[in-house]
C-alpha cells in the first residue's frame, strides 16, 4: 500500500510538469496584456511599453518558461505582477475561506445528498421518490447565481437571519465563521446534492436488488439496518467516486459563489487574475488546483480499499 | 432547572456570545461607531499612485500620501503640504517652504529632500511632469523645509500640475521609496496623509484597511476636496471589495456597509425606496463618453469618414444606452471639455446638434473612399459603459451601411489590442469605446486623449497641428481669458480633426447609509470630514 501512494504521488510530478507546460503556453497565446491594465487608461502607448518592459513581458516565450520553471523547482510560486506581493503568500490567504466554503459546501452535500438517495431508492416512483428526484433536477437547473441571490434576498435581506456577505475567520469564533458560510454552501451545495442524490439512488437501486438484501430481509434486519448498514456499504463505492469528482465541480462553483457572496477566496482570487492577466498568480492556482485534484483523487482511490476489502492494490 | 431548560439557556448564552448579541459596552459601540466600510468602484489591487494610474488606486492615495497643493471645489491648486511659495520676477525660480510639523506615518519629518525625490519620480510619468523635466535646470533641497526649482522658461501652470486631481497625482513619499524606478512598483507604502495604510490587514481582492494618522497635522482653513484641513473624524475605514452589484446593494440596505462609491444605475431605485439609505450625484464633473477611432487605418484616416460619425451619431442613443431612462443624468456634449467648468466650450460642435444626418453622412463615407470594407470595432464586454457604448456604435454603423466587424473582448484584452498600430486584419482595430472622467477634462494637463501629436498621442494615434497648437497656446496663457479663448480654439480644431467623437457627458450616483453624514460631491471620495453615528 505504501509504494503504492509512494508511486502515485511520484507520478504527479510529470503530470504537474505537463500542467504547468500547458498553462504557460495558453496565457502566452492568450490576448491581453498586464502592463496595459497597470498603466491604466489615460497612459500613452509609450508608457505602456516602459511598462511591459520592466515587468520582462517583453522577453521570448522560452526564456520566460525557463525562469518561471526553475523558480517552481525551487518552491517559489512567483510574485504577482499586479500586487507586487508573492503568489503562494496571495494563495494562502485565501486558502482558509475556500478551503471553509468547500468543506462546509461538501459536509452539508453529503449529509442531505446521501439519505435523500436512499430514501428515494428505498420509495421509489413514489410520490417521495418523486418529489426528491424533482428537487435533483431543479438543483442540477438552477445556476449557482440565482440560487445565492434568492437566498441573500430571503434570508439576508427580508429576513436578516444571516449576513449577505464577507468572510469571518474561524479564529474569530465557530459561530460567526459559519454564519458567513450558510447562503454560500447551501447555494454551491445545490449542484452537488443533485448529483450525489441521483448517484445514490440509482445505485442503492440496484444495491436493494442483490441476494444478500433478500437474505438481510429474511433474517429478520430492519428496513434501516438494510437501507443505511448493508445496501449503503456495498453502494459506497460509486457514490464516493462522484465525490471525488464533485470536488473539480465545487472548484468551479466556488469561483461564481465567492463573487456572489463577496467572499475573499481563491475563486475570486482567479477572476481578478485572469481580467487582470496577472500571469503568475494564474499560473500558481491552476497548479495548485490540480495537485490538490491529483491529491483528491488518490484519497478516493486509497478510500476504495476501506469500503470494499476486494480491492487491492 | 431540568435537563432541557439548562440545555436551552447555555444554548442561548454561547450563540448571544459568539454573536455578540450580548449588549456591548458603550465603548464599543462608540468604536464601532468610528469604523466606516465602504464599497470601492474597483479592486485596490496595487498601491503605487504613480506606477499604476487607475482612479481607485489615487482615490486611497488620497489618504495615504499628502500633496504639496490641492485643488479645491473650484478646481484651484491651494496650498497644501506647503506653507509658502515664492516666484522671481522671471518666472523662472519657484522655491517652495513646507509646513512645519510634517510626519511621515513610520515617524520620521518629512523632508525637502523626500519632496524632491517623490517629484522626480512623478515627473518620469505625468504628462505635466515631463513637460516641467524638459525645462528643468535645477530641483533641490535648499534646507530641511525648503526646495528650489529652477527653470529654462517660465511655466504658468506648474501649481495646477502639482495639485491636480487627474492621475498620476503628485504625492509625496520618503525619498527612499521615491527613489523606486517610476516603472516599477513600490513595496512600501508610507505617506504623510491623515490616514495610514494597515497593510498586514491588506488583501488585494477583497479588502484594504486604512487608520487614522495621529500625528497628521491638518490645515487650519475648511476643507475643500483635496485642499484645506483634511480632520478625519473616523478611527478606521475598511475598504471593501464587491464584484458584484447585486451584493454590494443588499449589503448597504442591511447595513454591513455604509458608503458605496458606485451604485448601477439599474439598482438605484431600489436603493432610493430604501428609508435607511441616502442617493445622490457622486462627482458633479462626471464623465466624458469616448468613441474612438483609429487615425492610421483606413475608413478613419480619412478626416470624412470621421466627421461622417459625427454627422450621424445620436449622444441621446448613448446616453440612454449608458444610463438608462434617468434624464438628471445626462446631457449632450457638442465639445469636447468638462461642462459646467470655466473652461467649456462648444465652440465647432455644431456638427453634434440638432437632428441626425444619415444620408450626409453616408455621402461623406462614400467620398472618403470607404466601400464595404470591415471595420473592427473592439468592444469590451465586461464594463457596462463600453458595452452600451459599442452596441449603438454597432447599430449606427450598420445603419451607415458599414461591415462591422464586432470584436467582443474583456478589458484586459481591449487594453492591449488598442496599443496595437498594425492593421485591423492583423491585431489592429478601427474603433473602440472609453470614458474620461470630467475632472481630467477640465483643461489639457492631465488629458492626454485630446493631444494630437501622431505617435506620441493616445490611443487611436490622431495627428493635428491645429490642435497641438492650440494646447501649447493654453499652457502659454497667463489669464483666464487667454486661457478660454485657447481652448475654445482647440475645441473647434478638435471637431474639424475629429481627434475622437464624444458621445455625450453622463453622471453616476453614489450611495450611502442615512448613519454617515459629510458626505460631498467630488471627482473622488473624500473621506475627511465624514463621520457615522452609533
Amino acid at each position: 500500500m505504501l509504494s503504492y501512494i509512494i508511486r502515485r504521488i511520484v507520478a504527479t510530478v510529470p503530470v504537474m510538469v505537463v500542467v504547468a507546460l500547458f498553462v504557460f503556453s495558453l496565457l502566452y497565446i492568450a490576448p491581453g496584456d498586464p502592463a496595459a491594465v497597470i498603466a491604466g487608461d489615460q497612459a500613452t502607448p509609450d508608457d505602456v511599453a516602459r511598462i511591459r518592459m520592466s515587468l520582462g513581458l517583453d522577453r521570448p516565450f522560452l526564456i520566460r518558461f525557463g525562469e518561471w520553471f526553475w523558480q517552481i523547482l525551487h518552491g517559489d510560486l512567483g510574485t504577482s505582477i499586479f500586487t507586487n506581493l508573492p503568489v503562494a503568500a496571495l494563495i494562502a490567504q485565501r486558502a482558509e475561506p475556500t478551503l471553509s466554503l468547500m468543506a462546509v459546501t461538501l459536509t452539508l452535500a453529503v449529509c442531505v445528498a446521501v439519505p435523500i438517495g436512499v430514501v428515494a431508492a428505498w420509495r421509489a416512483d413514489t410520490l417521495i421518490d418523486r418529489v426528491i428526484m424533482a428537487f435533483a433536477v431543479l438543483g442540477f437547473s438552477v445556476p449557482v447565481f440565482v440560487v445565492g441571490y434568492l437566498l441573500a434576498y430571503v434570508f439576508a435581506l427580508e429576513l436578516d437571519w444571516l449576513p449577505v456577505q464577507g468572510y469571518t475567520p474561524i479564529s474569530e469564533g465557530l459561530w460567526p465563521w459559519f454564519q458567513n458560510l450558510i447562503l454560500p454552501a447551501v447555494a454551491l451545495g445545490c449542484v452537488y446534492i443533485a448529483l450525489i442524490a441521483r448517484i445514490t439512488r440509482a445505485t442503492m437501486l440496484e444495491v436493494l436488488q442483490q441476494d444478500y438484501i433478500r437474505t438481510a430481509r429474511a433474517k429478520g434486519v430492519g428496513q434501516t439496518g438494510i437501507l443505511f448498514v448493508h445496501a449503503l456499504k456495498n453502494a459506497a463505492v460509486p457514490i464516493v467516486t462522484v465525490i471525488g469528482i464533485g470536488v473539480a465541480l465545487l472548484i468551479g462553483g466556488a469561483v461564481v459563489t465567492e463573487t456572489v457572496f463577496a467572499i475573499p477566496g481563491i475563486g475570486r482570487l482567479t477572476v481578478d487574475a485572469i481580467l487582470r492577466r496577472d500571469y503568475p498568480v494564474i499560473q500558481g492556482i491552476v497548479l495548485m488546483f490540480s495537485f490538490l485534484y491529483v491529491l483528491v483523487n488518490l484519497a478516493i482511490d486509497l478510500l476504495y480499499t476501506v469500503l470494499d476489502p476486494r480491492i487491492r492494490y | 432547572m431540568d435537563r432541557r431548560t439548562f440545555i436551552k439557556a447555555a444554548a442561548g448564552v454561547g450563540v448571544l456570545s459568539a454573536t455578540g448579541g450580548v449588549a456591548a459596552p458603550a465603548i464599543a459601540q462608540r468604536a464601532g461607531a468610528r469604523v466606516l466600510r465602504f464599497v470601492p468602484q474597483a479592486d485596490l489591487a496595487n498601491f503605487d499612485p504613480i506606477w499604476n494610474t487607475q482612479y481607485v488606486v489615487r482615490n486611497a492615495a488620497a489618504l495615504v500620501w499628502d500633496t504639496l497643493y490641492g485643488f479645491d471645489d473650484k478646481l484651484q491648486p491651494r496650498r497644501q503640504m506647503v506653507e509658502s511659495e515664492e516666484t522671481s520676477s522671471d518666472g523662472l525660480v519657484w522655491t517652495f517652504r513646507l509646513r512645519p510639523g510634517l510626519k511621515f506615518h513610520d515617524g520620521e519629518r518629512v523632508l525637502a529632500k523626500d519632496v524632491v525625490a517623490s517629484l522626480a519620480r512623478w515627473q518620469a510619468r505625468d504628462n505635466m511632469g515631463l513637460m516641467t523635466k524638459e525645462i528643468q535646470q535645477e530641483l533641490s533641497p535648499v534646507d530641511d523645509r525648503t526646495f528650489r526649482w529652477v527653470l529654462k522658461k517660465p511655466y504658468p501652470k506648474l501649481l495646477v500640475a502639482l495639485g491636480k486631481v487627474g492621475t498620476p497625482s503628485c504625492f509625496m513619499m520618503p525619498a527612499r521609496i521615491a527613489a523606486t524606478d517610476p516603472f516599477k512598483p513600490i513595496g512600501e507604502y508610507i505617506g504623510s496623509g491623515p490616514m495610514r495604510f494597515v497593510r498586514e490587514e491588506w488583501v488585494p481582492g477583497a479588502r484594504a484597511v486604512f487608520e487614522r494618522f495621529s500625528d497628521y497635522v491638518p490645515r487650519q482653513e475648511p476643507q475643500s476636496w483635496l485642499s484645506g484641513g483634511k480632520r478625519m473624524l473616523l478611527d478606521r475605514i475598511e475598504w471593501i471589495v464587491m464584484a458584484d452589484p447585486g451584493t454590494a446593494s443588499a449589503a448597504l440596505q442591511n447595513g454591513e456597509v455604509d458608503w458605496w462609491e458606485t451604485p448601477m444605475a439599474d439598482l438605484v431605485p431600489v436603493l432610493k425606496k430604501n428609508r435607511n439609505v441616502m442617493v445622490d450625484i457622486a462627482d458633479p464633473l462626471g464623465n466624458i463618453g469616448s468613441f474612438r477611432m483609429n487615425h492610421l487605418h483606413p475608413p478613419f484616416n480619412d478626416v470624412r469618414a470621421r466627421r461622417a460619425i459625427l454627422t450621424a451619431m445620436s449622444q441621446e442613443d448613448y446616453m440612454r444606452a449608458v444610463v438608462g431612462d434617468d434624464d438628471a443624468l445626462w446631457k449632450p456634449l457638442p465639445g469636447f471639455f468638462t461642462p459646467g467648468t470655466s473652461l467649456y466650450s462648444e465652440e465647432g460642435g455644431e456638427i453634434l446638434k440638432g437632428p441626425r444626418r444619415l444620408d450626409a453622412a453616408k455621402r461623406l463615407l462614400a467620398e472618403s473612399g470607404y466601400s464595404g470594407q470591415p471595420v473592427t470595432c473592439v468592444v469590451a464586454q465586461d464594463l457596462p459603459i463600453t458595452k452600451a457604448q459599442g452596441e449603438v456604435t454597432a447599430d449606427l454603423l450598420r445603419r451607415l451601411g458599414m461591415n462591422v466587424d464586432f470584436a467582443a473582448v474583456d478589458w484586459g484584452t481591449n487594453a492591449a489590442r488598442r496599443a496595437q498600430k498594425s492593421p485591423p486584419g492583423q491585431g489592429g482595430w478601427q474603433m473602440f469605446h472609453t470614458w474620461h472622467a470630467g475632472a481630467v477634462c477640465i483643461d489639457p494637463s492631465s488629458y492626454t486623449a485630446i493631444r494630437a501629436n501622431g505617435d506620441k498621442a493616445w490611443f487611436g494615434w490622431p495627428t493635428s497641428a491645429k490642435v497641438e497648437s492650440e494646447i501649447t497656446s493654453w499652457y502659454a496663457a497667463r489669464s483666464l481669458d487667454e486661457e478660454k479663448a485657447a481652448i475654445a480654439r482647440l475645441n473647434k480644431a478638435a471637431f474639424e480633426d475629429v481627434v475622437y467623437a464624444p458621445t455625450g457627458f453622463f453622471l453616476a450616483y453614489q450611495a450611502w447609509r442615512k448613519a454617515v453624514g459629510g458626505i460631498v460631491k467630488g471627482p473622488l471620495p473624500f473621506f475627511w470630514g465624514v463621520s457615522k453615528a452609533a
